[in-house]
Formats: structure tokens, sequence, C-alpha cells
């Protein structure tokens, strides 16, 4: 895909409040793609075809889907076990996702990882974690590798509400601003960890805050606006693009479904995630944008959903029709060859 | 074509559901996430969110069914427009749900630690043992309290603490952030001062984020402080591989921790188990780390009424006993020993389980005593091989009973590979009942049933 730039990249333009008709399709094909294939993923959990932990994305669609927009041809991405969509956005193949969380060998990590670990080092994706808050010290050394080849990547490293508690995160922080790392932090606050309401584990108002002793700017956005997360990233990424060191975007964002999927959410109420769906859906008001543009008419908008669901059952048959790995499998890659 | 609507599998060790209600009747238009219907499962009450925008065409199975199992069509959902087909055909009746997977045969518990009179015993299961093992503590004594991730308020992520909140309030049942190094380092520090702190992982594979303070803070400072400062603390939850959640969720901590002088480990198996080694972890005035099992949570066992009732450390029991072989267990992996030991008594082999229940220290005198009979040894580790509990048993049964052995001591581990997702793989990577009896086979030479 991305041909290696050796130089950083200048600091791109200013983008305009709204961007061209095709980057808003773009931005909503992207959302949607995501939806329909968390809405199947979902299903195929309940039919036992995807088992374990399986944690969706529906209603956060905006954040990676505007964030990947503005990234740059050597930029690296790195998230927590609420993996899918980011593989998604960072251009992986559906089919290879969806058989992974089947656990069969046409899966990205041929089946031997699952919903939270997925990787793939050609589209610079580096996984997937588990441990909540591991991935941000492993997110700087994404930054480190840009800047030690001075590729002018930036490392996108994406983290919850609740993983912001832990301390490796500041030490992290840290070393970001000290050694002025290429990194964008975005902290995905859908509002609750797990069952515990950000109140309830979070000192101080302002996530975007906590990196104000290490000097890190920090901004709060819209994270169920995707044009608002759109012009966010283009700040962020061309501050850190310019060397001048990490930057910290807090996404208020929600997610509609449980933690995982047997979460049974009775830590709010339903009226609170109804008022979201209804009011502030990301794919929603994107909609609504296009069609007050006249960018798209309904008959175009219903080809765009047709083919997006014919995407998506293709991968759900693929991950059905892929063979489980070979029993062979379960002793290799444990170590490379010497 | 209608679509229809399954019962869905809810979480990782779901087989079957109640439908508690219906949300939308017949004929209601519904929306895509709107929810349908409750569904009720040993956990939790969950909503069963509609997949399709479209008409709540015809309900299969009524409210108020229980073990409706997983994939049974609950309704028939029309979407653009559709109607029903044969408005006639009669609906098909709710599939009675697959026997739960390996119930325990309840196997006669021969005990070598408890009395030989019979207890008066009550039905419960592990999760209720672990919950009234802590209730029972902390009325005892109120420096005892309980902290971790979603333990109050939500319960508990596996519903261990259920209750709790309500009974001894947020001062005693603390909902901590996700900062298991921060929050284990301070039940640490309130333990030097003499509280007894239960700490919660809500699973052993997140203590790795805290092991620094388990070892160099609560394991050594008694020693470092020359007897002055002790650390009464309890560490506790699920240990060992859960259903499908991966290699880093899925971890055996048996050797790592027992491996620690300053500690003492115990792993329960059945409920009763979990009610007595709990509680005597909670008054033991030293660091316990007490590893539990997702998979044994849901399981029924008989538990003593007795409300003093304890298991002291270092004693394991005999489950089952038998003169060809001795099979070594503990935590679900006894249950795998029994099974297995059931498929060779088929065969004319008659094994001794022995259900280790403590780690460290470990009842080597049970275990000599076992070998001298049998004179065989295997152990089951749910864990990797190299460097494991069952390799040190192997050591301590030959510097211990070398001429009693007619086969050298060996053992049936987990494989030596991060654990993989993939069911099939996950399956060859664990301990199954058939791999013991072909190795328990082996140690006995017999190369097939009824041979030799
Ligand atoms: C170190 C560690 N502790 C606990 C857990 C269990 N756990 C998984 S996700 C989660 C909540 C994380 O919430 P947040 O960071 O807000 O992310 P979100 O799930 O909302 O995307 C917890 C407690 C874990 N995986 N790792
Ligand atoms: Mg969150």
């Amino acid at each position: 895909m991305a041909s290696k730039t050796r130089s950083p990249s200048p600091i791109p333009p200013p983008t305009p409040a709204t961007p061209p008709p095709e980057e808003l399709l773009r931005l909503y094909r992207s959302m949607l793609l995501i939806r329909r294939f968390e809405e199947k993923a979902g299903q195929l959990y309940g039919m036992g075809l995807i088992n374990g932990f399986c944690h969706l994305y529906i209603g956060q669609e905006a954040v990676v889907a505007g964030m990947q927009a503005m990234a740059g041809p050597a930029d690296s991405c790195i998230t927590s076990y609420r993996d899918h969509a980011h593989m998604l956005a960072c251009g992986l193949d559906p089919k290879g996702v969806m058989a992974e969380l089947t656990g069969r060998s046409g899966g990205y990590s041929r089946g031997k990882g699952g919903s939270m670990h997925m990787f793939s080092r050609e589209h610079r994706f580096y996984g997937g974690h588990g441990i909540v808050g591991a991935q941000v010290p492993l997110g700087i050394g994404l930054g480190f590798a840009h800047q030690y080849r001075n590729d002018g990547g930036v490392a996108h490293v994406y983290l919850g509400d609740g993983a912001v508690n832990q301390g490796q995160v500041y030490e992290s922080f840290n070393m970001a601003a000290l050694w002025k790392l290429p990194v964008v932090f975005v902290i995905e606050n859908n509002l609750y960890a797990m069952g515990t309401a950000s109140a309830r584990h979070a000192a101080g108002d302002e996530l975007c805050a906590r990196g104000a002793a290490y000097g890190i700017p920090g901004e709060r956005i819209d994270g169920m606006n995707v044009l608002s997360v759109r012009s966010a990233a283009a700040r962020a990424l061309a501050y850190a693009r310019a060397g001048a060191g990490p930057f910290i975007l807090e996404m208020m964002t929600y997610r509609y479904r449980g933690h995982s999927m047997s979460d049974p959410a009775k830590y709010r109420s339903k009226e609170e995630v109804s008022n979201m769906r209804e009011h502030h859906d990301p794919i929603d008001r994107l909609r609504q944008i296009l069609q007050d543009q006249g960018v798209i008419d309904e008959a175009g908008l219903k080809e765009i959903d047709r083919t997006i669901k014919a995407s998506v059952a293709a991968a759900a048959d693929f991950a059905q029709a892929s063979p489980e790995p070979a029993a062979s499998e379960l002793w290799t890659d444990v170590l490379s060859e010497a | 074509m209608p679509i229809e609507i399954l019962m869905p599998a809810l979480s990782p060790t779901m087989r079957e559901g109640r439908l508690a209600r219906w949300l939308k009747a017949e004929g209601d238009a519904v929306k895509s996430g709107d929810a349908l219907a409750e569904i009720e499962t040993d956990k939790a009450t969950m909503e069963l969110e509609s997949i399709e925008d479209g008409i709540l065409g015809r309900i299969l199975v009524p409210a108020e069914t229980d073990g409706v199992a997983v994939n049974t069509p609950l309704a028939l959902l029309l979407v653009d427009g559709e109607t029903l087909p044969d408005a006639n055909a009669a609906p098909p009746s709710p599939q009675p749900a697959p026997p739960p997977a390996a119930a325990p045969a309840a196997p006669v518990a021969v005990s070598a630690a408890l009395p030989a009179a019979p207890l008066a015993t009550h039905r419960q299961t592990v999760r209720e043992a672990l919950r009234d093992a802590m209730a029972e503590e902390m009325r005892r004594d109120p420096d005892v309290f309980l902290l971790g991730e979603e333990v109050g308020q939500y319960q508990g992520a596996y519903k261990i603490s259920q209750g709790l909140l309500d009974e001894f309030g947020p001062k005693r049942v603390v909902d901590t952030p996700i900062t298991e190094m921060g929050f284990t380092g301070l039940a640490c520090g309130a333990a030097f001062t003499g509280l007894k702190p239960i700490v919660e992982f809500m699973t052993f594979n997140f203590s790795l984020q805290a092991i620094d303070h388990i070892l160099n803070s609560a394991a050594k400072t008694r020693y470092m402080s020359g007897g002055q400062l002790s650390c009464p603390i309890v560490f506790r939850g699920p240990n060992g591989a859960a259903a499908r959640v991966g290699a880093q969720h899925s971890q055996d901590f048996s050797s790592w921790y027992a491996h620690c002088p300053g500690l003492k480990v115990v792993a329960p198996w059945s409920a009763a188990d979990a009610k007595g080694l709990l509680k005597t972890a909670i008054r033991d005035p030293n660091p316990v780390v007490v590893l539990e099992n997702e998979l044994l949570y849901g399981q029924t066992f008989d538990v003593p009424d007795d409300p003093d009732f304890v298991i002291p450390f270092g004693q394991a029991e005999i489950v089952q006993s038998g003169r060809d072989i001795t099979l070594v267990a503990w935590s679900r992996m006894v249950q795998v020993a029994l099974d297995a030991a059931q498929t060779l008594k088929a065969e004319g082999i008659e094994a001794e389980v022995i259900n280790l229940r403590s780690l460290r220290p470990l009842d080597i005198d049970t275990l000599v005593a076992s070998v001298q009979k049998t004179n065989r040894i295997l152990t089951v580790e749910e864990g990797w091989p190299v460097a494991g509990l069952a390799a040190e048993i192997a050591a301590q049964i030959v510097e211990r009973a070398f001429d009693w052995l007619d086969a050298p001591p060996s053992r049936v581990c987990g494989a030596d590979v991060p654990l993989p997702y993939a069911a099939n793989l996950e399956h060859l990577a664990l301990p199954q009942p058939d791999t013991v009896a072909a190795a328990a086979r082996t140690l006995c030479n017999r190369t097939s049933e009824g041979g030799a």
C-alpha cells in the first residue's frame, strides 16, 4: 500500500471544515462498514461461531473513521481489545478479521489470536491487546521507531477512559514528551470502563488534561461527530508530525452495546442509551449532512448500504467456510528461526 | 424470507438460557438495536436486540420458558414488507437444552484432612461458597475488607461478590480504578498496619501488572523487617484457562506463585474447598494467593453447614482411592483426573485421585504415602511443563519415595505454547481426560484396553 517516505512530511494545509463530497462519502462508507461488521459479529457470537470475549465498537465509529481519514502513509496504529473497527479502518480485509473472530485459518492471526489479538505488519497495525493500558507504552515504542527511522510516520495510540488510570500511561506520557515522540494519544472516552462510570474511576474532569504536567497539549472533541474528529485529527497529527511531540485527543463517545457480549449493562439507563442512539448517532448525523448538501440521494444511500452488507455477508461466509487451523499449528510460531 | 431470531450465546460458557419475557409483541415494528426480549442466564439478565429493521412476525418461544438451548429460533422477523409464509405452520417447540457440559459426578470425598464423622452439608456453587466465605469472615472481623475492579456496584465481574456491597457498604467493598499495580500496593500498605485486605484480581492474568507488589512487598517484607511487619492479605480471583479467551487471558499461575517463599498458595476445586480454603486464607496472618477457576464457579458441590468449617493449608484430599496409580491434580484438573480415572477403571486400572488443594505448602507426605501403595505417580497440571509444579512433585517424589517407584514419576501438562484461540487448538493445548488416561496406561505398562 503506502510507500515509505524518508523525510518528515510537511505540515498539511489546514483542512476545510467540510471536506469535499467524495471524502464525505468515504467517511460514511468507513463508519457504515464498521457498524454492519460489528452487528454481524454480534450475530455470529450469538450463534456460537465466535467465542470468548468479543468487544463491539457500535456507536464509536466516528472516532477511528475520522482519525484514519487523516492518517499519513507511514503512520502506525495500536489499540486495545476493542479492535475490529481499527483494523477495518486501517484497510484490513473484513474477511481476515471475521475469520480471526471465528478462530479459523483464514484469520489475520491464522485463528491463534482471536478477537482481542489481531495484527498486520503490512498495514502497520500493531494489535489488538488484551491487557488494559499495555498498548500505551507499546504505542510510544512505535513512535520511537518512527523518530528513529525518520520515516515521517506518527503512531496513533488508542486507549479507553478506564485505561488512563494505569500507571504505565504516565510513564509513557513522560517519555513521549521528554523525547518529543511523534505520537497522538486518542482517549476513547465512552464514559464507562466495563461497569464503572468515569466519574467513579477518574479524578479530575477532563482526561485530555492528564498530560498537562508533561506539557502535552490536549483537546476534548465531540467523538460522535466524524467531522469534528477529522479536523482534530488533522491538527494533532500535524503537530506530532512536525516534531513538536505528542498530542492528546479525548474523544467523547459512547458504546451502544455492553462492554463485551456477556455484560447485562445494568449500570446505565435505557434512556441514556436510546438518547445517544437517537440523537447523537454518528452515522445518522453524517447521513443527514450528505442529504442536506445534496451529496447523495436516497437511492445512492441504499446502494452503499447494499454493497456494504454484501461485503460483510461475504466476510461472514468466509469466516465460516475457512477451515480450523491444522493441529500442527499448535506448535508453530512460538519462536522465530534464529 | 423472514429472519429467524435465535437464542443467542451471551457468554463464553452459556449453553442455555431462560426466555424471561418479550418486550415486543407480534406485529410490532422494530428497529435494528431495539430490545426484543429479556434472557436470563445464571450470571445475568440480558436484552436480546433486533438485528434488522422489521416487524416482529411470530413469537416461537413464549415468555417464561426455561432451558432454551443456544441457537433455538425464538421469533420470526419480517423485513422489507414480507408476510408470514404459512400462518398455520406449527411453531417449533423449544429444543431441550443439552445436558450441561461435564457435570461433576459428585464423587464421594474421602478426605485426608477432615474428621470421618459425616458433616451436615448443603448444596452450593463454588461462586456462592466463595461469597459466603468472604461474607462470614467480614462479619467476624471488621479489619477484613474487599477491593478490586467491579467488586461493588457491578457485584463482581464474575458475580463472586454478589450482595457484599449491600451488606458491608462502600468502605469495606471498594471499587477501584483499573490500576492493579496501584491498588495492590495500597492493599499491601494497609496490611502492614494490620488491616486484612482481600484483593480481587478480575482474573489472575492481571496480577502480572501487580506481581512486583505481590513478591517484593507482600512476600518479602516480614523477612526483611526481621519479623516486625507482617502482611496479612489475600490475593484471589480466577486463574488458568477459561474458554476461548486467548493467550493473554488464559494463564495458569500455580507454579509462578508456588515458587516464592513468603507466600502461601491454594487452589480450590470443589465448593467445600473454595469455602474452607478461602476462610483459612483470610484468617492467615500471611499473604495467601487463592487461585480460583472461572469454569468451576457455576458447579455445585456439598458444603459443610458449620460456619467455622475451614480447611487447613498443606493437607491434600484423597478424592478417590485406588491401588494402581496415583493421579495428582488441583483446581479444574481434579475433574479431568476423575474422568480419566473412570475410563481407567473400566480397563481394570484403579487410580487414586488426589486433590492437592494447597500448592505451598505442599502435602508431600500424602503423596508419598500414596506412592508407597500405588508405586506410580502422574501429575496433571494445566500450566506449562517447564519448571512447573509437576516437575517439583516429581523431584520430591524421587527424593522421598524413589525405592517405591515402579515407573518414573510422570506428568501431563498444558502444551508448551501460549494458549491458542482456535477451538481445536485450544482443546489440544490443555490436558484432557483421554490424554491423562493414555499417560496413566503407559505408566501402568498397558498399551491398550485390557492389554498386558
Ligand atoms: C490489566 C487489566 N485489568 C483488567 C482487565 C479487564 N478489563 C478488560 S476491559 C476493562 C475495562 C476497560 O475500560 P476502558 O479503558 O474504558 O475501555 P472500553 O472497554 O470502554 O473501550 C477491564 C477492566 C484487563 N483486560 N486488563
Ligand atoms: Mg471506556
